[in-house]
């Protein structure tokens, strides 16, 4: 109600926001269970992997009691989980130096690659969603659809590959590798990014732009859009002003998970470019059994996944009058 | 071309509104031409109000939309259609679509779907004024305030800070009605603009229309399929009857002497009168027992009180083969007495007795027999329906469940009940979706026939129909009480309907029943005063009585805002005794006519 002092006009988005923040936190907490389960799971453990096929039963086992393996589940569960509050995912295993400064050398670099697509693919993403659902059922529209299919259901690696064909070995525009050299110049820069991005926002920006297109499709058929083109309102109003704030809530959730992919899913990406990022880390912390490098990877992905989805349900509350007064 | 269409241009050739040989087709789904509109021919002089009146599907909505150059759906528009000094395609002159929301404006059917759910309502009120640049910013705040203040709609200059969810139907239909007149257009079109809105706000919003109107001098299109309503609000009228012309004349004219033959069914369908006599139902142990139901939504307290309480102490009794009504404003908790007696909503407290056995509170622990025996018909086929089955098998599926039979001897069953509904065999192997409104609404009952129950309860049934098939649903529901001995709870907002229908009729106000008796206590005073006002407000087929109904008593006390046990009508009430009614709860009366009343005026006072 419009009566209500600013203070309290809060306190019900606030609420739901907090809700959201405590249900993401236990969420997390049951991840990092599963993920411990899981990786306990894997055949062999890191001593044994360490010291190779030649080694006895007996080496196997002290190593294994040095490295604190031998010990029950649930107390190494506890254990590695107070530490990973505390910011310390441990030592890795095989590469003896703590996991932290091995993520910390990679992470940048995924962000980096993340963040770039996001700028990339996000405004195609709006153009082709947006396009498609003005012009629904017509020519402009059914060759969007087609064309978005097929970007979905093409697998990253042939894309990746072709680009590759066509870029660095025919054209030679762009390097097939992507190494970033220490302070590059914007055009260096540019360069080393140019394929692995486009690769990424290829598939981001065929999904995205599909969700966009429904999210708005579902709102032209609702009654207050005829109410706006009955008062005389253009197109381009129609859209911005009244269709896009009601289709925030589907659109931001579509982002959310597209942009989650960008984090865990890029690993294809990562190695066709030899690109030194986090999922290609946890890829090697799979064969080389490092078990703090894999937890602790996983955990960013899922941490990355449930921040993206809250940031998402918190826009939509906020953009939704009903709730956020609620 | 007919003779109407030849001679229209040249005898109104100053007319502001001129209609000639309108034709609107669609494309039909198996791709030939469909014309929705055929040949529709009219003009309007300046600063009067046309209604177009016809069934849905009469295209009158159709016609209403093309006056501004819109057509639904890719249909095609042909004809020509001069408003002002614009004209369809706009070749000498403006066209009409650009016309749109500054000189012609439309005021929606249901202007709750119509607003726009995430932005203030001032803002759309003020739009169409600031994208026809017809005002500056400021210019069309004070004029909507203005416009607010002219429709009666409480707090002027607040209420355009709010969002359309935190205002009733009535009121945003009024402030849909400022939006359309912002602009000060020549031409405004309503478009059933108060068939979404109890009779009690009806009255509100059509007085509040009738005096912005005026005092624009604006010309009106006024689409309605409720004669009474046109009434008041025009001044000639044009029958449609599958977008043909039946008849056009002055609203007196129309009334009193119709020419045409479906004009006279509309007129007769207006008032509903059930032709089927049904013998009065037999007297001893009820049916259906309720007793002091208290029921709600939300979590429930230690006290054993719903959170958002609807029904408080709510008792009635149904016998073998009678008809109850339910009658109430929408919040009333008519619907939430069905739900409690069909076991959808568990009471907070009070008993649900069938043949004088208690029903379990629940769905889950009613035995299939008990089910059986109650069945619920929706308000909207359409959505109670599954359209992806044939009519054959949503019968079927409800005979299986019940009776176990299928194949040869359910078929037989079908047929049997389609008869029974007065559908030919041949609509069972149709999809629903294929059916009209009213065939719909008839396999909706099929389906609760089915089960052979001894009570239907019905809620809102007729509501969403046109008022010549509501007559007709009215008199099978009648028929089918006589052949087979079911009983009805029928619930309605409509007080003709329950009327027409019903032996005894039950009023709630906010989930307390304020009255109940037999039926033919409600022809005549003395009322409760919500009946009084329930009753009043159902427009009459006369042109005088919006004026008549105007000069009521306002409400006479505040109430607390807690009610605190009082009358829960105290705060709409004309006849409130300061002192007593604000003090005290009300005294249940037993009247001469039969009715029990709950209120602190005697009857004589009631009379009155």
């Amino acid at each position: 109600m419009s009566g209500t002092a600013p203070a309290a006009r809060w306190r019900g988005p606030a609420r739901l926001v907090a809700q959201r923040v405590v249900l993401a936190l236990f969420t997390l907490l049951l991840v990092s269970a599963v993920i411990f389960t899981i990786s306990g799971l894997l055949p062999g453990d890191a001593a044994q992997e360490l010291l190779g096929q030649g080694a006895t039963s007996e080496q196997i086992a002290a190593l294994r009691h040095e490295m604190g393996l031998d010990r029950p589940a649930v107390v190494r569960y506890l254990e590695w989980l107070r530490a990973i509050i505390g910011g310390d995912p441990g030592m890795s295993l095989v590469a003896n130096k703590p996991v932290a400064e091995i993520i910390s050398e990679r992470l940048p670099n995924t962000l980096t690659l993340a963040a770039l697509t996001t700028l990339f693919s996000v405004p195609f993403a709006f153009l082709v969603g947006i396009t498609s659902a003005v012009t629904r059922g017509r020519t402009t529209d059914r060759a969007l659809n087609i064309l978005t299919l097929a970007m979905v259901a093409l697998p990253e690696f042939l894309v990746a590959t072709i680009a590759v064909l066509v870029f660095s070995v025919k054209l030679l525009w762009l390097p097939s590798i992507t190494i970033v050299p220490q302070d590059p110049t914007p055009g260096e820069f540019l360069r080393a990014y140019a394929m692995p991005v486009m690769v990424l926002g290829v598939g981001v920006i065929a999904q995205l732009g599909r969700m966009i297109r429904a999210a708005i499709i579902a709102e032209l058929d609702r009654p207050y859009v005829e109410m706006a083109r009955l008062k005389g309102v253009s197109q381009r109003r129609l859209i911005f002003r009244h269709v896009l704030p009601n289709a925030v809530g589907p659109i931001v959730n579509a982002m959310a998970l597209s942009l989650s992919y960008l984090f865990g899913g890029a690993i294809i990406v990562e190695t066709i470019f030899s690109y030194p990022g986090l999922a290609s880390l946890m890829v090697n912390a799979v064969t080389s059994r490092d078990m703090p490098l894999l937890q602790a990877c996983a955990m960013i992905f899922c941490a990355t996944y449930l921040l993206l989805v809250l940031i998402a349900d918190t826009v939509a509350i906020l953009a939704n009058p009903r709730l956020r007064q609620g | 071309m007919t003779a109407q269409a030849q001679i229209a241009p040249s005898q109104t050739g100053a007319a502001h509104v001129e209609v000639c040989n309108l034709c609107v087709t669609v494309r039909a789904p198996d791709g030939s031409a469909l014309r929705i509109v055929d040949d529709v021919s009219f003009a309007i002089p300046r600063g009067e109000v046309l209604a177009l009146i016809g069934e849905s599907g009469s295209g009158k909505t159709t016609i209403a939309l093309s006056l501004m150059g819109y057509a639904r759906g890719g249909a095609r528009i042909e004809g020509r259609i001069r408003v002002g000094d614009a004209t369809l395609d706009g070749t000498e002159s403006a066209s009409l679509a650009a016309q749109r929301g500054n000189r012609i404006t439309y005021v929606a059917q249901s202007a709750a779907a119509a607003f726009n759910p995430s932005r203030r309502v001032m803002e759309q009120v003020i739009e169409p004024a600031l994208i026809h640049g017809t005002a500056s910013d400021a210019e069309a705040r004070r004029h909507a305030v203005e416009l607010f203040e002219a429709l009666s709609l409480p707090d002027p200059a607040g209420i355009g800070s709010r969002y359309p969810h935190e205002l009733s139907g009535g009121q945003l239909q009024r402030l849909m009605a400022a939006m359309a007149l912002i602009t000060r257009p020549d031409l405004v079109i309503f478009d059933e603009p108060t068939t979404a809105l109890d009779v009690t706000t009806q009255v509100e919003v059509l007085q509040a229309f009738r005096k912005v109107v005026r005092d624009q001098g604006a010309t009106g299109v006024y689409v309605s399929h409720d004669l009474a309503v046109v009434a008041q609000m025009a001044d000639r009228i044009l029958v449609l009857n599958r977008g043909r012309v039946r008849e056009q004349d002055a609203v007196r004219a129309v009334l009193e002497t119709p020419a045409d033959d479906y004009t006279r069914t509309l007129l007769a369908a207006a008032r509903p009168v059930v032709k089927a006599a049904v013998p009065a139902p037999a007297t001893g142990s009820p049916l259906l027992s309720i007793e002091g139901i208290c029921a709600g939504y939300g979590p429930v307290d230690r006290e054993g009180r719903a959170a958002h309480p609807v029904l408080s102490d709510v008792s009635l009794h149904i016998g073998r083969g009678a008809a109850v009504g339910v009658i109430g404003e929408s919040g009333s908790g008519k619907s939430t007495v069905a739900r409690v007696v069909a076991g959808l909503l568990a009471p907070t407290a009070g008993t649900v007795l069938l043949d004088g056995q208690p029903l379990a509170r629940s769905l889950k622990d009613r035995s299939r027999e008990e089910l059986r025996r109650v069945q619920i018909v929706f308000q909207n086929a359409d959505i109670a329906l599954n359209p992806a089955h044939s009519v054959g098998e949503i019968l079927g599926r409800v005979l299986r469940f019940y009776e176990g039979i299928s194949g040869h001897a359910a078929r037989a069953r079908v047929a049997e009940l389609l008869d029974l509904i007065r559908l030919p065999a041949a609509v069972a192997t149709r999809r629903c979706d294929e059916l009209s409104g009213g065939q719909k609404q008839r396999i909706n009952l099929a389906r609760a026939l089915a089960a052979k129950p001894d009570l239907i309860l019905c809620d809102e049934v007729t509501s969403a129909l046109d008022t010549v098939v509501r007559e007709a649903i009215l008199e099978l529901l009648a028929e089918l009480r006589r052949d087979l001995g079911v009983a009805y709870l029928f619930i309605s907002h409509d007080i003709a309907t329950v009327q027409a229908l019903c032996d005894e009729i039950v009023v709630l106000y906010k989930g307390t029943c304020v009255e109940s008796g037999p039926a033919r206590a409600y022809a005549a005073p003395p009322f409760h005063p919500y009946t009084d006002l329930l009753i009043s407000s159902v427009p009459e087929l006369r042109t005088d009585w919006l004026s008549d109904v105007g000069r009521k008593d306002p409400p006479r006390l505040a109430a607390p805002d807690d009610g605190g046990g009082l009358c829960r009508f105290l705060p709409r009430c004309p006849v409130a005794i300061a002192g007593r009614c604000d003090t005290a709860s009300p005294p249940l009366r037993q009247l001469d006519s039969g009715n029990a009343v709950l209120c602190h005026r005697s009857q004589a006072e009631l009379a009155g």
